[in-house]
């Protein structure tokens, strides 16, 4: 039979439609890959083997009847374990969602079903979508497949270390801050983090609101586009969510950038150094052969960036986290073990249920981010803080807005660096917050951004991938998407 | 450096439990990053409008309807509930 892991959308789609290969056949073959590498991965935390099973026969019922099927009909994909599927345990890989089933499907994920996707399962990543490397889940590591003894990055790391360790075609994963594109640089593959609005995210669970969006990982844009065009659109759930365009992402991968202007910001790429830099100029070469016109432009308020969305970031997330309280779902602390908190004898009040259900069932990061955003919105320090830091986030946006006047596309690498050391940063939190230094932008401006491999470096007897960023005007998609499919398609054999 | 009774109200607040210990850690981590937020003290924002909304968009309505999950739907949401009782989700005493 066919070896299959290494085909993209279309190819598959070609495959099952010309009766090459079943969809059952074909999720039977990326399990085998999961059980053969995951456990040394920890990409996954839960299987759905049957859902997948039944939505995969499903499929194939579908085509023996010679009925049209969807380009992602009967493909397997992964979901990032922080969007809800109806009957399977949704953890956002917190021990306070531990026993949590998602009694409702994410519209993204409504989405997919309709579309006939076979979902192999729920991926890790950092406990509710907090970190940058994957190190802070509740339940395992995930290890990047490049380099097992490298961070996969995050949060979103089981989503993209399962598309490249080839445990799935495609995944979903989230990008608040860089969730996306930072891992799938480091990884070696391509992740969207679409315009702000452009996907629902009724049934994610919520980290940032304001900065939050959903977004497709994949081996190649031409396969992200596919998977955006079946995941965007308005919905009456999401009440941020954009007007929908009937658009299909892929219709509009010309291969043809001449003309185009790529902004580089001097504020990002003056401190690059080392081999990072010399493949981000041959990048840069690159274009400028495609036809593209490369500018140096300027974001002045990008120093800026990374202290606003702290403030912003923290505050979202502990208005988001107060739901969880022991009560209406989710974990509860257990009644009769007394802790050192209140001097109330048992049964538990109210208040020392909350304070020891919270105090167990969230892990240090989502506890200080809850510490401070509670402090930031505190009385007395709204205004220092969060109301400040929607002022400067609103000249960062203008940054943005005058840079697009003049340029199509903003170009930078997506990460200051390759894929770290397992534990090399997780004591400090500062240390690990300036590797979304570049990413970060993207999500307070609203911008939609793409992570591309652009090279990698030779390190330790291994190949770390690096990876480049595009940035595109509110609701320029295709253009973006068609600027990176351009390199690709001429950079790749 | 925040004291240890402003960690303590904060803690309150945030409804987390903390020990001792952790009241030290929180002095140190939370005051390095605020120290950090202060960088923006350097910002002049005046007559800068806060955003609201990224793309500017305004009210959004919808019909003020439910969606009906059904009794299997209804069933499957308390199976998440921590205590139950006669079909009700129980609050602790609250003094």
């Amino acid at each position: 039979m066919l070896h299959v892991t290494c085909f993209m959308i279309r190819d598959l789609h070609q495959k099952l439609i010309n009766k090459e290969i079943t969809s059952v056949q074909l999720t039977e073959q990326y399990f085998d890959v999961i059980e053969k590498n995951d456990a040394e991965i920890g990409a996954y935390l839960t299987l759905t083997k049957k859902l997948a099973m039944q939505q995969a026969q499903f499929v194939d019922e579908k085509i023996a009847k010679g009925e049209e099927i969807d380009l992602i009909e009967g493909i397997p994909c992964a979901i990032k374990d922080n969007i809800c599927v109806d009957g399977v345990r949704t953890t956002a890989a917190s021990k306070i969602l531990d026993n949590y089933i998602a009694p409702y499907d994410a519209t993204v994920i409504r989405k997919l079903k309709e579309c006939g996707a076979v979902i192999l399962g729920k991926t890790n990543l950092d406990e509710f979508a907090m970190g940058s490397s994957t190190e802070n889940s509740a339940y395992k590591i995930t290890k990047n497949p490049v380099d097992t003894s490298r961070v996969a990055g995050g949060s979103s790391g089981g989503s993209v270390a399962s598309v490249a360790a080839g445990q799935a075609v495609w995944s979903l994963g989230t990008d608040t801050g860089g969730s996306i594109r930072q891992p799938a640089s480091f990884c070696g593959v391509v992740g969207l983090k679409p315009t702000y609005g452009r996907v629902s995210r009724s049934g994610a669970i919520a980290m940032a609101s304001s900065l939050d969006q959903i977004g497709p990982i994949a081996k190649r844009v031409e396969d992200v586009a596919i998977i955006l065009s079946r995941i965007s659109g308005q919905d009456l759930l999401d009440a941020t969510s954009a007007k929908s365009s009937d658009k299909k992402y892929e219709d509009y991968l010309t291969g043809d950038i001449s003309g185009k202007v790529i902004g580089v910001p001097k504020e990002y790429v003056e401190s690059l150094e080392g081999e990072i830099k010399n493949i981000f100029e041959k990048s840069l070469e690159k274009f400028r052969t495609l036809g593209a016109k490369i500018e140096t432009i300027s974001l002045p308020h990008s120093e800026y960036a990374l202290p606003t969305y702290y403030i912003i970031m923290t505050s979202e997330v502990s208005s988001n986290l107060a739901k969880f309280d022991g009560i209406k779902f989710g974990m509860r602390s257990d009644d009769n073990v007394d802790s050192d908190i209140n001097e109330n004898a048992l049964p538990k009040k109210l208040l020392e249920t909350y304070l020891d259900t919270r105090k167990i069932g969230f892990g240090d990061e989502v506890k200080r981010r809850i510490m401070l955003g509670t402090y930031a919105l505190s009385a007395g320090y709204y205004d220092a803080y969060y109301l400040k830091a929607q002022k400067v986030r609103a000249l960062i946006r203008r940054d943005f807005e005058n840079a697009f006047k003049t340029v199509d596309f903003i170009y930078s690498p997506t990460a200051p660096e390759v894929a770290f050391k397992i534990g090399e940063k997780s004591a400090d939190p500062l240390k690990m917050y300036l590797s979304d230094i570049f990413t970060i932008t993207a999500n307070l401006a609203g911008v939609p951004a793409i992570s591309f491999p652009i090279g990698a470096i030779a390190t330790d007897g291994k190949e770390l991938p690096v990876g480049g960023q595009l940035m595109g005007k509110w609701f320029d998609e295709e253009g973006m998407l068609n600027c990176a499919h351009t390199y690709e398609i001429n950079t790749k054999k | 450096m925040l004291s240890k009774e402003e960690i303590l109200h904060i803690a309150t607040l945030a409804r987390i439990g903390v020990s001792e210990q952790d009241v030290e850690k929180y002095q140190h981590d939370l005051s390095e990053i605020l120290d950090y937020f202060k960088k923006l003290d350097e910002v002049d924002v005046t007559g800068v409008e806060p955003i609201g909304h990224i793309t500017g968009m305004q009210n959004t309505f919808r019909s003020d309807e439910h969606f009906d999950f059904g009794e299997l739907g209804k069933e499957e949401i308390m199976k998440n509930v921590p205590e139950v009782k006669e079909g009700f989700i129980k609050v602790k005493s609250v003094l």
